[in-house]
């Protein structure tokens, strides 16, 4: 006869001394957890609406200008940092942390409409309705931190006056370039008092500018005839030219695939396009109800935020139809400008109403710095949630976003528009020739042409 | 035949090949793969099948990782009892495996002899570190399996049919002479369930916090033990009840009926899901096994049968057993309580065939009255007229705890933290269902189509054809003529075309309705000479 029987000796399964942590002992047997599924089903319902819970995205204000902000740029050489520009030729530079600004750049006379930061983040570029380029020296780090209360005036480097008002600034990346746009686009170098080349193309505003990430010398520009303009420094004249129905407002490049871009468009919608096939968008991000004023992309890639005249802030990810999350507040006024913070964690916006304000990019994520316990539940949470988020009660937690009214009801009636339109279309098609009415896709329709 | 001894010793030695090696990994990896995979080929929308391949080999690899894990790192191996040469398992008795295990297991073998108060029933907690025992007289105890310490005794002094834990081992309750109580640890009563009334039998369904109760004229009720809501109070209707179980797969609750039939009940109908006439007596008594696919039943007529719970059908009968009590082991034992005699079957060839693995005989007139595995160990404790007895079972118990899920060595802060995470994953009522593994899926769309007319007519022409082969009844001379015999062939036709055909009318008619009275109308001749001439003819 053999025999075993189970023998557990209370020596080896529990810790030896009171300062040990208690052993665990593991058996995945799905015998052991009877109805594992509605268990998971139950702990997605309550992730689902936790999240709900803490979802409190605004973190606070930054009360300073006395006009509307017309224009930031991040500082790439302090995290912490932010530029920020009004329609009043403010121009301040805040301390995100804080929330306080660090100091002033005065001396613009009429609106700041761009600024930029060089990659070192030692200059500040600034242009405006008053026909000038204004380069400033950034005060270092280390000053910053010591006496940021100080509030100290700052004297600009070099002032440049052209012949027209100046719309936007971007600065290369990693080079010395700087590109400004308004009557025309042109091109600075830091150590010059002339542009140093200059591109014209049609004769209307040209309104935003940015650099590609990762080919320095090209960079897009949109312009009010209703075009996006691609052009390549190292030619004499533009490369390529897209014409839409409506204008873009600005452009954000993808810094992950520096070959796509996004446009702010005044439609109410942002189109990704391919620069390299610019005949058909790649995909159109629909949801806001007004036009949208600035885009930027986060620097993961991953998802993009945009600012809109109807007063909100959306964030959508980049392959993505419709929005992730909609931010808004009663006091925030028409969104001129927004950023992603460098880190990706954060959403800086600046608006109508003189204020900057100050958002988290996940709208219920703990701040501060997380126990590796309380990171796996995060995580878990997370997991189960994405597994049951086709079911609808969690569908219907995890989408739902209050909406202020009048949004709501603008966003009915683009409903209802769209609506009829397409049934419109159908009943057309349905009584012509067949063949003799194609429907455009929508990622195509908006294009007018394409022109090189 | 020592020679032969050695040979097959020998044998046993050999390090198993590759072969087997993947073989039995494969079947360890079944269990934690929990069905097949979707079936991806059909997918037409090439991102989401790309999403679901991600995931799929997401969840294989986790399978893999858990199989692994089951393979190299569990810390006990499980027991066992094999019989050599002409030996017989079932005639092994208790002192024979006493003198065989060390110290610590030999404790649990034992009688406590309780005169008075019998007969005694009795329940585990979910980890098998305690014991709530309760004697007919009003005897009610906890104890502390581990250490055999007495945590609580107290004497209600009224007739107790029942005890069962609430979700760890402070609560636990009683069904007394009137209503159920429940007490805490230390004995203090904390709730009186006078709806409930006089129950004969309790169950606790730990993952919805449901304390069932059945009365012996078969009425149902569920209170929810967190918020005292009556869940619900069904009349089973089906004759004077015994038993209740839970089947612990899926929370679905098996009430056994004097008339032979087992009823299942989920708390939100109020009609059973299930109703099986198993026995021609009186059921004496239920077992579910953990995976939830068997059930084991007894009835007077001295069967038991098991049961497989997926096609309803019996599996197995069993005959010369009148068990008043059965119960199934973590790792499928079938023990039931005859008399004064406890009889352990096994399922040794793995296609459901239970046969004799054990027994073991008390002291002649007790009557056995409970039999339960303790969880996690390898014994039965048996609970009769005169107290209880604990044996050894090999084998019978799960050698590995998970301690996030029961644990025998939890201390008090674990157990207070665990009470916090079951009452958040406390799971509603409506999750109880006889296939939990629907919960998390979506119903599969189907879109209702009107049956084309060539359906419609194969439908009609069917119908026609099956009332043609009915087989007229003989009747008296006069009545049965062929002409009558033909007139009534037509008479039921007709009527198997009349829906059909009274459906069509209708459809008709709707056109009609719609259609407008313009040049398409076929208009009567006579009227034709009024319609307008076409003005461009």
């Amino acid at each position: 006869m053999k025999v075993k029987v189970i023998s557990r000796s209370t020596d080896e399964f529990t810790r030896e001394r009171s300062q040990d942590l208690q052993r665990v002992f593991r058996n995945f047997d799905p015998k052991l957890r009877p109805q594992e599924k509605a268990v998971e089903y139950v702990r997605a319902l309550n992730a689902a609406k936790l999240e709900k819970i803490f979802a409190r995205p605004f973190i606070g204000a930054m009360d300073g200008h006395i006009d509307a902000i017309s224009c930031m740029a991040k500082n790439p050489n302090f995290l912490k940092g932010i530029f920020s520009g009004s329609m009043d030729g403010d121009i301040r530079l805040w301390d995100i942390a804080s929330r306080k600004t660090v100091c002033q750049f005065p001396g613009h006379q009429g609106a700041v409409r761009g600024l930029t930061a060089s990659t070192d983040g030692s200059t500040l570029i600034s242009c405006g309705t008053d026909c000038t380029v204004r380069i400033w020296s950034v005060p270092v780090a280390a000053t910053l931190e010591s006496d940021h209360a100080s509030n100290k005036p700052i004297e600009a480097n070099a002032v440049y006056v052209g012949k027209n008002a100046y719309w936007a600034v971007d600065h290369q990346w990693g080079g010395d370039l700087f590109a400004t746009t308004g009557a025309r686009v042109e091109i600075w170098n830091h150590n010059r008092s002339q542009p140093v080349n200059t591109f014209e193309w049609g004769t209307d505003t040209v309104i935003s500018v940015r650099f590609n990430p990762g080919e320095p010398n090209l960079l897009a520009t949109s312009a009010s005839d209703r075009s996006i303009a691609l052009y390549d420094l190292r030619m004499s004249t533009p490369a390529r030219k897209l014409i839409m129905q409506t204008r873009t407002n600005s452009i954000a490049w993808n810094p992950m695939e520096p070959l796509n871009f996004t446009a702010a468009n005044e439609d109410c919608s942002c189109y990704s396009y391919d620069a390299r096939k610019l005949d058909e968008a790649k995909c159109v991000h629909k949801d806001h109800v007004s036009a949208v004023m600035d885009i930027d992309y986060s620097p993961t890639g991953r998802e993009f935020v945009t600012g809109s005249y109807d007063r909100t802030v959306r964030i959508f990810p980049y392959n993505g139809g419709h929005s992730r999350e909609i931010y808004h507040t009663k006091r925030m006024q028409r969104v001129f400008c927004v950023k992603f913070s460098s880190d990706a964690s954060y959403i800086i916006s600046g608006s109508d109403d003189t204020n900057l304000r100050l958002w988290k990019a996940k709208a219920s994520e703990q701040m501060g710095v997380l126990l590796p316990r309380e990171q796996k539940k995060h995580e878990y949470q997370e997991a189960v949630k994405n597994r049951y988020k086709h079911l609808p009660e969690v569908k219907r937690i995890v989408r739902h976003r209050h909406l202020p009214r009048p949004i709501y009801k603008a966003k009915e009636l683009r409903r209802t528009v769209i609506d009829a339109e397409k049934k419109k279309e159908e009943r057309r098609k349905a009584h012509s020739t067949p063949g003799s009415i194609v429907t455009e896709s929508v990622r195509k329709r908006r294009i007018i042409r394409e022109v090189e | 035949m020592g020679l032969e001894e050695e040979t097959g010793g020998s044998a046993k030695d050999v390090p198993p090949t590759e072969q087997e090696l993947s073989a039995e990994f494969d079947t360890t990896l079944q269990k934690y793969l929990r069905g097949e995979g979707a079936d991806l080929e059909a997918l037409k929308d090439k991102k989401l099948k790309g999403q679901l391949t991600v995931r799929e080999k997401l969840y294989g690899n986790s399978a893999k990782a858990a199989a692994k894990f089951e393979k190299w790192l569990m810390p006990s191996e499980g027991g066992y009892l094999e019989a050599e040469g002409i030996e017989k398992t079932w005639r092994i008795k208790q002192d024979q495996i006493t003198r065989e295990v060390d110290i610590l297991s030999s404790r649990n073998q034992y009688d406590i002899v309780l005169k008075d108060l019998g007969p005694y029933t009795l329940d585990f907690t979910p980890s098998g570190r305690y014991m709530a025992t309760a004697g007919r007289k009003g005897h009610v105890a906890i104890v502390d399996m581990k250490s055999m310490e007495l945590i609580r005794e107290m004497q209600v002094k009224e007739t107790v049919r029942d005890i069962v834990f609430l979700h760890n081992e402070t609560f636990f309750a009683v069904a007394q002479k009137k209503y159920p109580y429940i007490y805490n640890r230390d004995g203090i009563e904390l709730h009186c369930l006078k709806e409930h009334g006089a129950v004969s039998r309790l169950q606790f369904l730990k993952n919805h916090f449901l304390l069932a109760t059945v009365n012996k004229f078969g009425q149902l009720r569920y209170q929810d033990v967190t918020t005292g809501e009556m869940i619900g109070n069904f009349r089973t209707g089906l004759g004077r009840t015994e038993t209740m179980q839970v089947n612990p797969f899926n929370g679905v609750i098996a009430v056994g009926h004097s008339g032979g039939t087992v009823s299942m009940w989920k708390p939100t109908s109020a009609a059973p899901l299930v109703k099986m006439l198993c026995h021609h007596g009186p059921i004496s008594a239920l077992a579910f096994h953990p995976n939830g696919q068997l059930m084991a039943t007894c009835g007077r007529e001295k069967k038991i049968k098991i049961w497989d719970l997926r096609k309803f059908e019996v599996v197995q009968t069993i005959p010369g057993h009148h068990a008043k009590t059965l119960d199934f082991s973590q790792k499928g034992l079938l023990a039931a309580g005859t008399g004064s005699y406890a009889q352990v079957l096994g399922d040794f060839s793995g296609s459901q065939n239970y046969s004799r693995y054990m027994g073991h005989s008390i002291a002649k007139g007790y009557q056995i009255g409970k039999v339960s595995f303790r969880p996690y160990e390898d014994v039965l404790v048996m609970g009769h007229s005169m107290g209880w007895s604990s044996i050894l079972i090999p084998g019978s118990g799960e050698p590995n705890f998970d301690t996030w899920v029961a644990n025998p060595f939890e201390t008090s802060k674990q157990r207070r933290e665990k009470e916090i995470h079951t009452l958040l994953d406390k799971l509603p009522p409506e999750t109880i269902m006889l296939d939990p593994s629907k919960i998390g899926t979506v119903r599969p769309y189907k879109k209702r189509e009107k049956p084309t007319k060539e359906e419609m007519e194969a439908e009609k022409e069917a119908a026609v054809e099956a009332v043609k082969d009915i087989a007229l009844k003989k009747k008296t001379k006069g009545r049965n003529k062929t002409s009558k015999r033909v007139m009534k062939r037509k008479v039921l036709i007709d009527k198997a075309k009349k829906p059909f055909i009274e459906k069509e009318m209708q459809e008709a008619g709707k056109l009609a309705g719609k259609r407008k009275l313009g040049e398409e109308t076929e208009l009567p001749a006579s009227l034709k000479r009024f319609v307008r001439k076409k003005a461009a003819v």
